[in-house]
């Protein structure tokens, strides 16, 4: 699409020309992800991923499909109708499972894609749009996922979607009536539990159509790739089909790999046992967790103890557990490095492997942890550098760091890479 | 702009967050918060050999049909099993006229309507029906246990942490209370209503030891000695096998599905070796 060396579409039938002429669907699809697209030629492992997300998506889409053919949306029948699923309904359990794990497959991959993309800068110019609508797929599946969890009205679903609604309630004056109309009532019931169906069902379609724009965005400017270097000529670039088609064949098998030994070995590891008890608004769980990957969010959310003058805890942990995911939309202002990708800023490099990461996967922990005075005063700490990696360091490290120079092309990275690599067993 | 910007928010939150932290530590070492009575007796579920566990494990019919006959005649005096049917005892290992012979003595009737008054009534169980409850509705299961509605046991081992372990660590963990616990915490010590046991949450549960003495329920020939610890294990694997009724089918299908993966794997690989050897040969 954006190259002139681009291959074109060439109807070798006469039915595919009839079609060219009438709806040109395969030429749209050769063009997007067939030989029509030149690809940087260098992209490594961690360029799998969006496609896998795409393979997560299609798991979740027919999987769901199939749960809603069995399941009922009414909070007095809603746990029962799961476990029919799972002891009476063909394959049910595998389904169910299927399902189940394939949020979290859908999450792993996701948050990989994301730091894909920080780590490489694929959110700078002229890629801010892509990275713009991939956050507006995040936030998107966040919600989905959210109230996927809420479906099969155990305890944790039942005190997650308080909790998270409750959220609302923060906000001051107006909080309280909008907590009440999000959820149809004063608590979460059977109300809640229908429009949480009906919303779980509609987003992912909602998702679908906004990664066609996704890709659509990144088609204009071309992928990126691990040099950060911009495609100069043909020689820098392979076509989609059947390279990259054959790599990310790797990638998906090893996907379902990770996916099969959860789903068949370890289904309810990344589950909360207390998702086993039917809803009971009577009591209380001793902890409340939403799934791991919200512990982060959570964590941040938890983080906030004490009023700032006029402005209550609560309040402040809810804006920054949203500021935390919005501030991402900023990331093609903030970092103004002119060099896009991780490899060749050395401070940057530090501030991510040992900054940013650490910090996330202390998040997470804390997140995931009861939350003792320990567990907090850690959370706070991380949380701090979280906000102030992305809002004061970035911009800070764009205008300090020498970076190491660039190859002049693709191409030459590659032939400095190949040479390296022949040169080793001489040494 | 948006980099003054983003640094004044950076700062407000990241600055917040290291004056709570502060706070918090300063209240963390002046007024440490007392130890609870939970976090110093509370004990990790011991481990168990269940035939069950690891990737390839399945269940010991001869023990499920044990489990079963525990829970019969010592669980189901209090404990409802809503989601496991009659004919699911199939899976146990039993034929049709036994699972009609089990439904049929059954310790509670199956409720019903008379079909001629429509008033409701009760009837001996068939196969078709669910596990019926002790109890008529929670209310009545409350009024008969000191106000502890005692839980409905199918998912059980699926819905704490420790699983099958956990079970059986309860049932075998019930204890006379530390001197220690008394002398530290004396608020923690069982009431009137409540027993010792290390591995619940709070270390005090309404449930009585239920499995108190060996030979409290006598095996068929051939069994293991009905020990407590025998019978505390054989149900713990029924209650597993309740809360996961298709483990073997799934690990079964497991097995193939990754003898399936690995060769997909494989061969993705040469593909992708083979589409790319012209790319890296003089690249």
């Amino acid at each position: 699409m954006s190259f002139p060396w681009a291959n074109e579409y060439k109807p070798s039938t006469a039915f595919t020309r009839y079609l060219d002429e009438k709806l040109p669907l395969p030429r749209f699809v050769y063009n997007a992800v067939g030989a029509g697209y030149p690809v940087p030629r260098n992209l490594n492992y961690f360029w799998n991923f969006g496609v896998l997300a795409g393979v997560a998506l299609m798991v979740q889409i027919i999987s769901g499909i199939i749960l809603a053919m069995h399941f009922a949306a009414e909070s007095t029948v809603a746990f029962a109708s799961v476990e029919h699923i799972m002891r009476d309904v063909n394959a049910g359990w595998f389904i169910r499972y299927a399902h189940m794990n394939g949020a979290s497959m859908f999450f792993i991959v996701v948050y990989t894609h994301i730091f894909r993309g920080l780590f490489y800068g694929s959110y700078k110019p002229p890629r801010e749009m892509v990275w713009h609508l991939g956050l507006v797929i995040f936030l998107l599946m966040m919600a989905t996922a959210f109230m996927g969890y809420v479906l099969p009205w155990g305890q944790m679903s039942f005190w997650g979607a308080k909790v998270i609604t409750g959220l609302f309630g923060a906000i001051p004056l107006v909080g309280e009536p909008i907590q009440t109309w999000l959820l149809g009532g004063f608590a979460p019931d059977n109300a809640a539990l229908n429009r949480f169906f009906s919303l779980h069902y509609l987003l992912p379609f909602v998702i679908l159509g906004v990664i066609v724009l996704h890709i659509w965005a990144l088609h204009i400017p071309g992928s990126s790739n691990p040099t950060g270097v911009e495609v100069k000529a043909e020689q820098d670039t392979v076509p989609f089909h059947p390279y990259y088609t054959a790599k990310d064949g790797v990638g998906v098998a090893a996907f379902f790999i990770v996916f099969a030994t959860l789903v068949f070995f370890a289904p309810n590891f990344l589950g909360e046992p207390d998702n086993y008890i039917p809803a009971n608004p009577m009591s209380t769980p001793a902890n409340i967790v939403p799934e791991w990957y919200f512990w982060p969010f959570y964590a941040i959310l938890r983080a906030f103890t004490v009023d700032f003058l006029f402005i209550p805890a609560k309040l402040l942990g809810v804006l920054a557990m949203f500021a935390a995911i919005l501030l991402l939309f900023f990331l093609p202002w903030l970092d103004t490095s002119a060099v896009r990708s991780g490899h060749y800023r050395p401070l940057f490099r530090k501030f991510f492997w040992f900054g940013l990461i650490p910090c996330i996967v202390v998040l997470g922990y804390c997140g995931g942890s009861h939350a003792t005075d320990g567990i907090v005063l850690i959370s706070q700490i991380a949380a701090a550098y979280y906000f102030a990696h992305f809002l004061i360091i970035l911009p800070i490290i764009a205008r300090v760091e020498t970076p190491k120079p660039l190859p002049n092309s693709i191409t030459e990275a590659v032939l400095a890479s190949n040479a390296g690599a022949s040169l080793q067993p001489a040494e | 702009m948006i980099r003054i910007g983003a640094f004044l928010v950076g700062l407000f939150f990241s600055g917040w967050l290291l004056v709570s932290a502060a706070m918090g530590a300063f209240t963390f070492v002046t007024t440490p918060s007392a130890p609870t009575a939970e976090h110093e007796f509370h004990k990790k579920p011991k481990d168990v050999d269940f035939s069950f566990n690891g990737p390839l494990g399945k269940y010991d019919r001869a023990q499920l049909q044990r489990g079963l006959q525990v829970f019969r005649e010592v669980c189901s005096a209090c404990h409802s099993l809503h989601y496991v049917s009659f004919r699911d005892f199939a899976q146990l290992g039993y034929n049709e006229a036994q699972i009609k012979t089990i439904a049929q003595e059954w310790p509670t009737e199956a409720p019903s309507i008379n079909p001629e008054t429509g008033e409701a009534t009760t009837r001996k169980p068939i196969p078709t029906d669910k596990i019926p409850a002790p109890y008529a509705n929670d209310i009545a299961a409350r009024a008969a246990n000191n106000n502890a509605a005692p839980p409905d046991l199918s998912l059980m081992t699926k819905a704490r942490h420790g699983g099958s372990a956990y079970v059986y660590s309860l049932l075998t963990g019930y204890q006379n209370p530390p001197a220690e616990l008394k002398k530290k915490f004396p608020d923690s010590m069982p009431g009137k209503t409540t027993h010792y046991n290390p591995y619940f949450a709070n270390l005090n549960l309404a449930m009585p030891a239920p499995l108190n003495t060996d030979g409290q329920v006598t095996y068929g020939e051939g069994s293991p000695k009905p020990t407590v610890d025998q019978m505390a294990k054989d149900v713990s694997a029924f209650l597993t096998w309740t809360a996961e009724p298709k483990l073997e089918q799934r690990k079964r299908a497991g097995t193939a599905a990754m003898i399936f993966l690995l060769i997909f794997f494989g061969l993705c690989v040469g593909a992708y070796k083979n589409i790319w050897a012209d790319k890296k040969a003089h690249a």
